[in-house]
């Protein structure tokens, strides 16, 4: 633990970044301008890719870097808790971000970088250890195959020390067989889960990173740091603006949208069912929830944790499993696929877990297979199990098989619900707005803005909560909207701020914590950095081939009811649209020059 | 004499605001390490959490240990002081102390709890306490359900 040298590099105006060559089994330091530009987190990482990546090649292509990249201010304040991956996507063929907690973001600042990015392929399966005065390319070769948990295990004996001050990142099967939505696992309980980041690890050969936060920084020269970081912790522990995400966590939605008739049940068949009580927040807390974890650096403590006990034997023989669940994996795992039993919830969840799998993407796409097969697209022999919405034991299956990639099909449905379709048919009905769909069908609004959204994700902006209030179709308000918000969580993502504390960490209270840490210019310019960095991280998307233009939001989605009455086809074309156009022009001319 | 236990650790969430709290406020730096309490996990976050901390050993083996008098055991109540401008870092401290609570830097520096409390306000589910020495509250964390011995 020894100190970082202040006086060796100006951390205000500069990255360190450890850049490691799996091929080569060595790594540089590299001090990098840029601070004032692009400010840290989702900035640092476009910043990296422009510079690292290759645009027109493949996602799995050796060369191609996948970026871990966090903010000015983790580590010193609370809830800057999470790391930004930054990597070409598998899944959309074009520059893409997941975002993750855990240990990973204070492990990579004590380990005392800014960024790491890991480029070129190992020649037989790696895991690379980093610490303030390690790196290491390990050979792994026999950790190949591991499920999730049996390598984080593994990983533990393999590179001891640190217990508790260090991150453990890993891939398990779906990674390895190069499945398009393969996730990163953190730490047992966080991913970077969703675009496929896991199957760039498993094209590196690279199984598993670990990251001993071993060194110390140095202690901020401003007196009013100790104040400052009271005063922050205080708000986000001592009043109730938290309260939401410790108490029943994200599952507190499920009653509410159901209400709105913006549950998705059964592959989007419906948006509301008498049985969304017994799926609940309530019923998660009260019956399966077993402890609450937090993401180092951060004292919410979100991370819902369910106890599942299975019996194995018949002569009461039991195992105990702790499943992290959150709105997002519920709905994918229960009410998408028709399962309203939440111990069996859980199980599903684990099971994708287990294999390395988003399980927003895998429960969605899951939902597509069970629908195709009603539709008699898909058969049992096909599937190697029959799926049927409500029974778990085939999407066990299925999930295994995911995971492995055990025939034509599996390999299919491994590269999105979309592309499935393409092969089986069944497009009409394929949840996919830029990747599967997210739990909340809100309405128009919030399907354009996951299909056209940087990250095809429900958290690019707050669309989801904008249909929950507003019915008029207003194209300008919406947009305006849209646009305001992707902007101020760009801002929150250069931090890399949990986006739950978006409450707590106002703008005027994120430049007097920067400016407190000596990021004087940084404080002054949140709205320019935030907007530069918009600019870029669209610029590489598109220049990686991503055009909002031709997007396409999938018959289903106008075939559904919401709070709002019918969706609105037209309506909702229209403003998939406008904000395509409105995309584009944020990644014109004025935006800054990738590549560059 | 305050002695400082971890009374409660059934509840900690692995936010590890104890430890920075502790490196931000005694030790004025920003660390994991350079702390009197850190959190552990023994075998990965699902087996729960430890809290590395000085139990205020009475006579305390650190301070036994140490050749230059560094290290001396507090008035009452256990527990030690560490005195920088005589501490030679040879980490004879860490060596002696029984449950490996005195961290050492790279510089051999010790860090070892000094039964402050300034960390407590930070956790946020109270799974720290100070007691008066004088209670000789056992080590029992809150499963246990042992009540505090009276004298």
């Amino acid at each position: 633990m020894s100190p970082l040298s202040p006086n060796s590099f100006d951390r205000t105006a500069c990255f360190r970044v450890l850049v490691v060559d799996l091929a080569a089994r060595r790594g540089d330091v590299v001090i990098l301008d840029g601070r004032d530009q692009v400010m840290g987190g989702s900035g640092l990482a476009a910043l990296l890719y422009q510079k690292y990546g290759l645009p027109g090649e493949p996602a799995f292509h050796p060369g191609q870097p996948l970026i871990f990249a966090i903010g000015p201010l983790t580590g010193a304040f609370p809830l800057m808790s999470k790391t930004v991956c930054g990597f070409k996507s598998p899944y959309v063929e074009n520059y893409a971000e997941s975002h993750a907690g855990g240990r990973s973001a204070l492990s990579l600042r004590f380990a005392g970088y800014d960024a790491l990015v890991i480029t070129g392929r190992a020649a037989a399966p790696a895991a690379v250890v980093l610490g303030s005065r390690t790196l290491q390319v390990v050979d792994v070769h026999y950790l190949w195959g591991a499920d999730i948990f049996t390598a984080g295990k593994l990983l533990r004996k393999i590179v001891p020390g640190n217990s508790g001050h260090r991150s453990i990142l890993r891939i398990g099967p779906a990674g390895e067989n190069r499945q398009a939505y393969a996730c990163i696992n953190v730490d047992t309980y966080r991913h970077f889960g969703r675009l496929g980041a896991g199957a760039v690890m498993g094209a590196k050969n690279l199984k598993g990173v670990v990251i001993h936060g071993d060194a110390d920084l140095p202690f901020p020269e401003n007196k009013n740091y100790t104040k400052l970081f009271a005063d922050i912790h205080s708000k986000a522990t001592a009043t109730d603006m938290m309260e939401k995400y410790h108490n029943l966590g994200t599952p507190v939605n499920v009653l509410p949208l159901n209400e709105l008739k913006s549950l998705p049940w059964r592959n989007l068949q419906a948006t509301a069912d008498p049985d969304a009580g017994k799926i609940s927040g309530e019923e998660f807390a009260d019956k399966l929830l077993m402890s609450n974890a937090a993401c180092s650096g951060c004292p919410v403590g979100c991370i819902h944790v369910g106890m599942l006990r299975e019996m194995f034997s018949d002569k009461h023989r039991f195992y105990i499993r702790q499943v992290p669940y959150d709105h997002e994996p519920n709905f994918a795992c229960g009410s998408m696929l028709g399962v309203t039993d939440p111990k069996e919830i859980l199980a599903l969840i684990d099971a994708a877990d287990r294999q390395g799998l988003d399980a927003i993407s895998a429960g969605v796409a899951l939902a597509w297979a069970t629908e195709a097969m009603q539709k008699g697209l898909v058969t049992p022999e096909t599937a190697l199990t029959t799926l049927a919405f409500g029974e778990p034991e085939g999407y066990k299956t299925a999930l295994y098989h995911l995971g492995h990639m055990t025939n034509d099909f599996y390999a299919a449905l491994g590269r999105g619900a979309g592309y499935a379709a393409a092969q089986y048919g069944g497009g009409d009905f394929a949840c996919v707005l830029g990747q599967e769909m997210a739990g909340y069908a809100t309405g128009e609004t919030y399907f354009v803005s996951q299909t056209i959204g940087f990250r095809h994700s429900h958290l690019d902006t707050g669309a989801y909560s904008f249909d929950q209030k507003n019915k008029d179709q207003d194209i300008e308000a919406t947009l305006k909207f849209l646009l305001d918000d992707e902007r101020e969580r760009v801002l929150l993502n250069n931090l890399v701020s949990c986006l739950f504390a978006r409450g707590v960490y106002k703008p005027a209270l994120i430049a007097e914590a920067l400016d407190c840490l000596g990021f004087s210019t940084l404080a002054h310019t949140l709205d320019e950095t935030s907007e530069t960095v918009r600019n870029l991280r669209w610029k590489l998307k598109i220049q990686t081939g991503f055009d909002p233009a031709t997007t396409r939001i999938p018959k289903r989605f106008s075939e559904i009811v919401t709070w709002k009455g019918a969706v609105d086809a037209d309506y909702m074309e229209r403003l998939r649209t406008a904000y395509a156009q409105k995309i584009i022009a944020l990644a014109g001319e004025n935006a800054p020059a990738a590549g560059t | 004499m305050k002695v400082h236990r971890a009374a409660r650790m059934e509840r900690c969430i692995g936010c590890h605001a104890c430890s920075l709290a502790c490196a931000r406020l005694v030790h004025k730096t920003i660390s994991w390490n350079a702390s009197g309490i850190r959190i552990k996990s023994s075998g990965g976050v699902t087996s729960g959490y430890q809290a590395v901390l000085c139990l205020a050993c009475d006579p305390p083996p650190c301070a036994a240990a140490c050749p230059t008098g560094a290290m001396t055991p507090r008035k009452s109540g256990g527990g030690v002081l560490h005195k920088r401008s005589v501490c030679i870092r040879c980490g004879k401290c860490a060596a002696a102390c029984p449950v490996g609570a005195i961290a050492l830097d790279d510089q051999q520096a010790p860090y070892v709890c000094i039964h402050c409390g300034r960390c407590i306000e930070f956790c946020p589910h109270g799974c720290l306490e100070l007691f008066d020495a004088e209670e000789k509250r056992p080590l029992c964390q809150e499963a246990c359900h042992v009540p505090p011995v009276a004298e």
